[in-house]
């Protein structure tokens, strides 16, 4: 189970991510399952080149900024449907993974990476090692936060909230949106990163349906955690994160196939957007959240 | 301050529905000048408004503000020079957002926007006095979400927004009309105070006669894309509501919508 809530952590940094477009700028953003991959094949294939890992790990970040960047202008100057800029970036980074891995698995047994230090001192697994990715996320979170009440983030939040308003005080809604979305997929390619160096691997496959996870990190957590500020809202994020890893595993060791994950997936979030919207369960508080969640759902584009 | 000059605006060119919605339209305004305009629907007074603020482009002829040409600038890259309230009371303000959090967006209009705080202390008690003006309590409530706050509070709200930051211009689009009447005498009356107080040259559409007449120190008539009647203020001022329908029925041959004959 402390193994659920390490990986729980560190997926929390893509969740933030996925908060940034769906919640923040209102762009449900499928580049994710590309750019989570990418992160991974470049922090891999520049670590096993003997690059240091710090400076790797960055790499992931900038060429996630990059895959985010050509959403955003796909879908601002391109004028390409939000989802369908998304699937667009998706797909063709299929391909440029392989071609960045140079073959479909990428092996880190015997590297040092940033998580060696951990592994060698025995904390994988660990109350210590929740501290540790606990932390990391938390920075990130704090980043996040601070970020989204500056002049900058204010008028990033607008432009999610009241396009119309925040161009007649001046702001370029294309250039928020360009920025949110290369913002979002930089953290998601750092999460990458991240995940392979911990699990020893980077694999052409690992970002499929990662979106879903990130979605229902948002939802689950910002359901039972709300959403009323954004320093709770994000909170929420990797709670929700945390949460959502443990109970894959719960269901893991219910004895469910491991291939069925991403079925069992899907299903969480269907309920979790569902339920709220029938009246039994309007009365119980806490789903209202969920309500909100749903709502904001339906009105993507 | 503001010149708009030979400016033609036609929509749906080259189909059926081609409709002529400015004709050689020439407007100067002076620094200070607050006109209001009126016409029946369809007479081409929101595309005068949208062609100065950018979200529409004229076909020819050319908008200038303060001797700058900005006939090209997009809607958000002319935001420096202007301010706008629209009709829609929820279209002025980010409703998940907090009152001191709207303001602080509204007090950086036009300008680079950075890594700064967006809400300072010494902002939010400017904010407080602005707040005070609107004599609607919203002074202390800074932390709230515009979203909870009501038509008239959020129109008020929206006109402080569009006017703190002293624009040069200033754009009301019908901005009363979707208020209760006493919301819109509340707004109309805050219009006038801070109109006067930042000295702004305005741009005020109307579907109310009345109030057409009692704002501002200009009225102009269009009909069918043309500017048909231009007062000043003296002429204005004798001018009654009768006047003006007298004026509406001698262009159309006494066909009034419903909507002016209520007025």
């Amino acid at each position: 189970m402390i193994v659920a809530v390490e990986l729980g952590l560190i997926y929390a940094i893509m969740a933030l991510g996925v908060y940034l477009t769906f919640r923040i700028l209102n762009f449900p953003d499928l580049t994710v399952d590309g750019s989570f991959t990418t992160g991974a094949a470049v922090a891999s294939i520049m670590i096993i080149n003997g690059a240091p890992p710090v400076l790797s790990t960055l790499a992931a970040f900038a060429a996630g900024l990059v895959a985010g960047w050509i959403t955003g202008l796909l879908h601002t100057k391109g004028k390409i449907n939000g989802l369908l800029a998304g699937i667009l970036t998706m797909i063709a980074l299929y391909s440029i993974n392989l071609r960045i891995m140079g073959k479909a698995n990428l092996p880190l047994l015997r590297e040092d990476t940033l998580i060696t230090p951990l592994r060698d001192a025995g904390l994988l697994g660990t109350v210590a090692a929740i501290a540790v990715f606990g932390l990391l996320a938390l920075a990130v979170k704090f980043v996040l936060d601070w970020f989204l009440h500056t002049d900058l983030g204010l008028a990033m939040q607008a432009t999610g909230d009241n396009e119309e308003m925040i161009r007649s005080f001046g702001v370029s809604t294309d250039r928020m949106k360009i920025l949110g979305l290369a913002l979002s997929n930089g953290l998601v390619a750092l999460c990458g990163a991240l995940i392979a160096q911990y699990q020893g691997f980077a694999d052409i496959g690992m970002g499929i349906g990662l979106i879903l996870a990130g979605l229902a990190s948002v939802i689950i957590g910002q359901a039972i955690f709300g959403s009323r500020v954004i320093i709770v809202a994000s909170l929420a994020v990797v709670l929700g994160s945390a949460l959502y890893r443990v109970v894959i595993q719960l269901a893991l060791q219910a004895g469910l196939n491991p291939n069925d994950m991403k079925l069992i997936s899907a299903v969480l979030v269907v309920i979790a957007l569902v339920l709220p919207q029938w009246k039994l369960f309007k009365r119980v508080g806490g789903l209202s959240n969920m309500k909100k969640a749903l709502s904001a759902t339906g009105a993507r584009s | 301050m503001l010149d708009i000059t030979n400016v033609n605006k036609t929509f749906f060119a080259g189909t059926v529905n081609e409709r002529a919605a400015l004709r050689e339209i020439n407007l100067s305004l002076a620094a200070g000048e607050f006109v209001t305009v009126i016409g029946s629907n369809g007479a081409g007074k929101s595309t005068i408004l949208n062609i100065t603020s950018g979200k529409l482009r004229p076909d020819t002829g050319t908008v200038t503000i303060d001797g700058t040409d900005v006939t090209k600038l997009a809607d958000h890259q002319r935001a420096r020079y202007i301010g706008r309230v629209f009709q829609d009371p929820m279209a002025g303000t980010s409703p998940d957002m907090t009152i001191e959090q709207n303001m602080a967006i509204a007090y950086e209009r036009g300008k680079g926007r950075g890594l700064r705080p967006g809400v300072t202390g010494k902002k939010r008690g400017f904010f407080q006095e602005e707040l005070k003006s609107l004599e609607l309590g919203l002074e202390n409530r800074l932390k709230a979400k515009v979203g909870l706050l009501s038509g008239g509070q959020r129109q008020a709200l929206s006109l402080l927004m569009a006017t703190f930051s002293s624009p040069k211009i200033l754009l009301l689009d019908e901005h009363t009309a979707a208020l209760d009447p006493q919301r819109a005498d509340l707004v109309s009356r805050l219009t006038a105070e801070v109109v006067e107080r930042h000295r702004l040259t305005t741009l005020m559409v109307t579907h109310n006669m009345e109030q057409a007449l009692r704002l501002g120190t200009r009225l102009i008539m269009m009909h069918e894309g043309r500017i048909i009647l231009d007062l000043d203020q003296q002429q204005k001022q004798k001018t009654t509501v009768a006047d003006l329908l007298h004026e509406f029925e001698k262009i159309k041959g006494g066909a009034l919508d419903d909507r002016t004959m209520l007025q």
